[in-house]
């Protein structure tokens, strides 16, 4: 049974980089994430304290999260993209 | 609630309905293949396709169950935003390109890409079809109650529409019809949600909002054996009391002059103490009568007692307390919630001799509480090791879940590189982070402006827009059920696919023809769809958020360990990965199943054998474990070890 790819993908000389940077990220995104669980369960008044515009640690926090994805997001982005053009090649570079 | 169905809204509803089934034979013609029917032909744009992977993610979930959840619980419920939101890190810093390169047309073929294995055919398969119906489950519920207000019909009218017009969808275009009906539904879903909360911002707070209720409250005495005492010049008359959980709840008849419409109407009213004065103060209340009757605060549905509620009893603003504000910016807007008090209602179950009382009384809660975790989710007061574990399991669920839904990751394959799967990801979060910081202003939005249905809080974000206006409502309404329509007809492709490619094609070596598969596709979605709409019917009323979080416990727990181990840890064997998706997917079900919340589900008086409603603390550690020590234990040490997928 065929289970390759829908479409023809070319070499990628770049995706053992790309994993490599990935999974760092995927690693300090973890470890925020898992600091606003922690306060969350142990600590939920702190969530409480007044941080910023008069806005409180759980709004500041919660907010801080998905803004970060976003801007993680769009430096793995840039990151690879800079790796695929230095390591691919014209005849290889991923459809 | 009763609700009247509005020309306009059913208008715009036929029309979207009409576009979108159009939409479907437009490509019907154009699917002619089982690439073109599972994988969109593997050609859309990555812009598109992340704009449909927010179509696809912001499901009924999203829209109505956390704005209802916020609206009732406040922060809490914006934890389920934070949670979905954070899952797409794992899908694209880890399984977006590496899915891309090595899958077909489903999640299976990526797992089985290295090793051919039929057990991880069938497990994987197995799985699919498995989540898929757990997550259908919410988006049925949620069409249900979408289709009651919007058009008057009963919610199981509603579950057969959403079924039936999504069988057409996905039975005659597949995943192309599927992604442009997710597209469009994700981009109107965020434009209007956008102009929801600027209308929710301009229009502020006030102590009363627009045609609400004006809630009684009367000064009363409380005798020495604890019995309510009215004073004499009262248009009720004392009936009786219940003592419940620490509140005392007082039934009142209206005193009327004779043939007065109002005139013996009994009413429940909560006692409670302020400055040492006694006061009881109006609830909502369905009653079951022993005459069989069922009565909205003591009168026939129809006579449309039963009121909208949410209300602030203080706002302070910059120390002070006012009677309204206008024109907030989002910092001021949450702010002020958190200096304030806001009316929740809160709900109760009892009996009184033959009748069984369902009420809603008021519940004046400090923003304070409202805009930190703990209404909801046992962290703070009242909080044990079990509550503690059950929030953090569904945190662990949450993040890890998304990457795992069959329904998302089929997305990868319908864009034509890893360069397009990882852009379009960016995209979807991008799109799906703004929108959920939206849910935080539509949920309190609805919490403050007097338009919750306490029966129902999935209908909060709908009925924040009829608040501004019944056009605005019936564009909503009609995107949200647009929203249901997206997510399921992803789910149903997902289905189809699991259970064609997956489950025939690959483990039973049906060796089918393409136009073959197409069909046999077509004939899966029909039979998934079937069984949808009866789960749809059955879970009548739960909150559809939370339904979804325990889908993504299941999504979690079965796939994810696979996916990471077999793009991360050489040692990683066929049989690792097919106990670890068997383990990890049964003991997700089993646990959910001997939940607490089921429990209260089945109507069992009886302790829960397991403390948590939410199994991911539990079941993805296992899933991990059992692939770890499978693989070790099925080393083959003359074979080659797994290539380490990552690789180009």
């Amino acid at each position: 049974m065929d289970h390759g790819p829908a479409v023809e993908l070319g070499q990628d000389n770049a995706s053992d980089i790309k994993a490599r940077i990935g999974l760092v990220l995927f690693v300090i995104y973890g470890l925020v994430y898992a600091g606003f669980v922690v306060i969350n369960t142990v600590s939920p008044k702190t969530m409480s304290e007044t941080i910023i515009f008069d806005l409180n640690l759980a709004v500041v926090y919660g907010f801080g999260l998905i803004m970060l994805a976003i801007v993680m997001g769009l430096i793995y982005n840039a990151i690879c993209t800079r790796y695929e053009k230095r390591l691919n090649t014209e005849e290889s570079e991923p459809s | 609630m009763i609700y009247d169905a509005s020309p306009i809204a059913v208008g715009l509803f036929v029309a979207f309905v009409l576009f979108v089934l159009g939409l479907s034979f437009y490509f019907a013609r154009r699917t002619k293949d089982s690439k073109g029917y599972f994988a969109a032909g593997g050609q859309i744009h990555w812009s598109v396709n992340g704009i449909a992977f927010a179509g696809d993610y912001l499901s009924a979930a999203s829209f109505l169950g956390i704005a209802g959840m916020i609206a009732t619980v406040g922060y809490d419920g914006f934890l389920y935003s934070i949670g979905y939101l954070a899952g797409w890190i794992v899908a694209l810093f880890v399984v977006a390109e590496p899915l891309k390169r090595l899958g077909k047309y489903t999640f299976s073929d990526a797992l089985d890409a290295k090793f051919n294995s039929k057990g991880i055919q069938l497990t994987a398969g197995i799985s699919t079809l498995v989540v898929s119906l757990c997550y259908l489950i919410p988006q049925m519920v949620g069409a249900g109650a979408l289709v009651t207000p919007l058009l008057g019909l009963p919610h199981f009218v509603g579950v057969i529409m959403v079924g039936a017009i999504v069988i057409f969808i996905v039975a005659t275009a597949g995943m192309a019809s599927t992604t442009y009906v997710q597209f469009l539904k994700g981009g109107l879903l965020i434009v209007f949600s956008t102009v929801m909360v600027i209308l929710v911002l301009r229009s502020g707070f006030t102590l009363e909002p627009d045609d609400y209720h004006d809630f009684e409250t009367i000064p009363v005495t409380v005798d020495d054996t604890g019995t309510v005492v009215l004073a004499t010049q009262n248009p009720h008359v004392y009936v009786g009391q219940e003592e419940v959980d620490d509140h005392t709840f007082v039934r009142l008849a209206e005193v009327g002059a004779e043939g007065d419409a109002d005139e013996g109407i009994e009413t429940w009213w909560s006692l409670d103490e302020g400055g040492g004065d006694y006061f009881l103060r109006e609830t909502l209340s369905i009653v079951e009568t022993g005459d069989g009757d069922t009565l909205y605060n003591g009168a026939p549905k129809e006579d449309e007692e039963f009121f909208q509620v949410g209300h602030f009893n203080r706002i302070i603003v910059d120390g002070e307390e006012v009677e309204s504000v206008e024109g907030l910016n989002p910092a001021e807007f949450l702010a002020i919630i958190e200096d304030s008090e806001i009316v929740r209602f809160s709900k109760e179950t009892f009996s009184s001799g033959d009748d069984d009382v369902t009420l809603w009384y008021q519940n004046i809660t400090s923003g304070e509480k409202i805009m930190r975790p703990g209404l909801k989710f046992k962290v703070d007061e009242g909080s044990t090791t079990s509550s503690k574990l059950n929030f953090v399991s569904l945190m662990l669920a949450l993040f890890f879940g998304t990457s795992a839904l069959p329904h998302i990751l089929i997305r990868y394959y319908t864009v034509p590189s890893q360069t397009a799967a990882r852009k379009s990801t960016i995209v979807a979060i991008a799109a799906i982070g703004f929108f959920y910081i939206l849910t935080l202003f539509m949920g309190l939005g609805a919490m403050i402006n007097g338009v919750l249905d306490v029966e129902s809080s999935n209908m909060s974000a709908p009925l924040l827009a009829q608040y501004f206006g019944t056009a605005l409502f019936a564009i909503v309404s009609a995107i949200a059920f647009a929203t249901v329509l997206g997510t399921v007809s992803g789910l149903i492709v997902a289905s189809s696919g699991a259970v064609v490619h997956d489950l025939m094609n690959s483990f039973g070596g049906f060796n089918l023809s393409d136009s073959a598969q197409v069909a046999a596709g077509k004939i899966a979605a029909v039979v998934v769809g079937g069984i949808a709409i009866l789960l749809g019917i059955y879970f009548k009323g739960a909150n559809v958020s939370f339904l979804v979080g325990l889908a993504f416990a299941v999504a979690a727990s079965a796939n994810l360990p696979a996916i990471l181990m077999l793009l991360f840890w050489k040692k990683t064997t066929a049989r690792g990965i097919a106990a670890s998706v068997l383990v990890g997917m049964v003991s997700a079900l089993v646990l959910i199943l001997l939940s607490p919340s089921m429990y209260e589900r089945y109507g069992v008086d009886a302790t829960a054998p397991f403390p948590l409603d939410n199994p991911g603390i539990i079941s993805i550690p296992l899933s991990f474990v059992t692939l770890i020590v499978v693989s070790l234990l099925t080393q083959k040490p003359d074979s080659e070890p797994v290539e380490e997928t990552s690789a180009g």
